[in-house]
């Protein structure tokens, strides 16, 4: 009792209040008013607000108006990066810490420089790269030889979101390898050394001993990808703007539409339900960030 | 001997082939920010004919990039202050008196990592506090955004300080405050350092925040200015690559300058245990 007074005194509470209050406020409260407003006709033509009851989600669930086209689009968006970044990523991290170590540092750097790189500058470079008739991709298969595998990349509705997914790989990838780099690193190298003694050889070692070693980190790398994706929206908004058609909108996308054309219920509504698959997920990250606490 | 000499030769093949990919973007867009907007309208790979330095200043004269840089340093740096500082405050005192309610708070912060924002019901938010449209707004968003992953850093980084710190300085009667400001927060120079670089790149990048909470074009940062430079003059790509370049080279500089503390930043969260 004495000893937690004591403490009371040393770390008091008033240090976490700036930061827990703006989280709070600005996090936390718009998302529990989001369930309020979700059931509302809120919108920009009348200062009234009506309880419409469960009428937003049935018109997104329901309804057919495309609401759920955005939903499957964020998921296929979400699930094949999380696929093609881990693959790429865990090749490259294997490549750069076993087999070309010599000027790895300077791929690495290379490699991660789209990461940090503002998400509207890239899209507006591929915009150029992907332009079906000068840019540069399509110039380059023509060039090449490989004219026919030149497409109407972002123009043509079932090319749009390969290139978009494509784009976002370029720019991801580095950032989920320097992760799992770290992540091999970290294995004991005793672990390598006694499997080469007992004379297994390279894809033995990565089956047995560097994958299981590496679950916890590919597991971190997926929930931060599982993350991005399904909160996606600058690459879409410069790249297609959710076209041609709603080829590649997605759930952020569809809520800034929904917000702009003022049907604030509506919008709210879509974000409340990514909220709600969002905190079964966070439930998930706190499990995973919080390992050393209870292990 | 002979296919291990090719093995090599095939990853490294592989290594620099991948680096050329990830590469060419960025080289493009430097080169062809120094074309002709003739040269420059298939954005191609070839070099300059003649080295156009004048797009430059074209780009930061039409495109008004003064104002929107020093909105963009403003924004970033500002925030950066302030949610590392609270953050390390926050931290510190829930890493070391772990009482049920702190422990409570600490999973409910850092839950927020995971969080959507709901933009909607935050206009009505940044309403009532008359925070809409103004550049306190987004610092103070910006701040409140970077709030759980900044906890999440610090708070691993202070387990690791040992205790016995605290209880010299209570022991040679500092008051809480004076005990965090001169002996914890200068041993949290590592981690604050790695934070503030994360926090001032993705602050940097940010664009969609100030597309919903910031309509006045006079308080742009450069995301939102260049895309709508692009909307403007997007037969120009000479300018556009300018622009784009203009926009990029602070990252890329702080990238390669503070580029070990980002590897360590995050492998150092995401590795652990």
């Amino acid at each position: 009792m004495e000893k937690s007074r004591m403490r009371d005194r040393v770390y008091p509470f008033y240090f976490i209040v700036g930061a827990l209050i703006l989280y709070l406020f600005f996090f936390v409260l718009p998302s529990v008013m989001g369930f309020f407003y979700a059931l509302t006709d809120w919108n920009s033509y009348s200062s009234q607000v009506n309880y419409v009851g469960l009428d937003n989600f049935e018109l997104i669930l329901f309804s057919g108006h495309g609401y759920l086209q955005y939903i499957s689009n964020t998921v296929v968006f979400t699930v094949v990066t999380i696929i093609v970044k881990t693959v790429i990523a865990l090749g490259l991290a294997l490549l750069l810490t076993q087999r070309v170590r010599r000027l790895a540092p300077l791929y690495r750097v290379v490699i991660y420089l789209p990461s940090v790189l503002p998400m509207l500058a890239v899209g507006l470079i591929f915009k150029s790269i992907l332009n079906p008739a000068t840019g540069l991709l399509n110039t380059f298969l023509r060039g090449a030889g490989l004219g026919f595998l030149a497409q109407q990349w972002l123009v043509d509705p079932s090319w749009a979101m390969p290139s978009v997914i494509g784009v976002d790989t370029w720019k991801g990838v580095g950032y989920i390898m320097v992760i799992l780099i770290a992540g091999i690193e970290a294995i004991p190298s005793e672990y390598f050394e006694a499997a080469a003694i007992d004379g297994a050889g390279g894809g033995k070692i990565l089956r047995h001993i560097t994958l299981p070693m590496l679950m916890p980190v590919l597991t971190v790398t997926t929930v931060l990808n599982l993350l991005y994706g399904l909160k996606v929206f600058d690459i879409i908004f410069v790249l297609t703007h959710g076209g041609p058609g709603h080829a590649t909108d997605t759930v952020y996308t569809a809520i800034f539409d929904e917000f702009s054309k003022g049907r604030w219920g509506i919008a709210t509504a879509l974000s409340s339900l990514l909220f709600l698959v969002m905190i079964g997920l966070g439930y998930l990250v706190i499990r995973l960030m919080n390992r050393e606490e209870e292990g | 001997m002979a296919t291990r000499t090719l093995r090599i030769l095939f990853n490294n093949a592989l290594v620099v082939v991948v680096s050329l990919i990830v590469f060419t973007p960025v080289y493009l867009v430097f080169i062809n920010a120094l074309k002709t907007k003739a040269q420059a309208s298939s954005m191609g790979v070839d070099l300059p004919t003649s080295l156009q330095w004048k797009n430059f200043e074209i780009v930061i004269e039409r495109g008004g990039l003064v104002t929107t840089f020093g909105n963009s340093v403003l924004y970033a740096v500002a925030a950066t202050l302030i949610c590392t500082t609270l953050a390390a405050l926050a931290a510190y005192v829930l890493s070391r008196n772990r009482t049920r309610l702190n422990r409570s708070i600490y999973l409910l912060i850092i839950a927020g990592i995971a969080m959507p924002t709901n933009f909607v019901t935050l206009t009505k938010v940044m309403q009532l506090t008359h925070l809409i449209n103004t550049q306190l707004g987004i610092i103070v968003l910006y701040a409140a955004s970077h709030i759980p992953l900044n906890v999440f850093l610090i708070y691993a980084f202070i387990g690791s300080l040992p205790r016995e710190l605290d209880e010299a300085a209570i022991m040679d009667g500092c008051s809480p405050l004076r005990l965090f400001a001169s002996v914890i927060y200068p041993l949290l120079t590592p981690v604050l350092v790695t934070a503030s670089v994360l926090n001032l790149l993705d602050f940097w990048n940010e664009f969609l925040l100030p597309l919903y909470y910031l309509n006045r074009s006079v308080y742009w940062p450069m995301t939102e200015a260049i895309y709508n430079f692009f909307g403007q003059y997007q037969s120009d790509w000479s300018l556009v690559s300018a622009d784009i370049v203009l926009t990029i080279l602070p990252v890329i500089i702080i990238y390669l300058v503070a580029q070990r503390f980002i590897f360590s930043g995050w492998t150092a969260g995401a590795v652990k245990g």
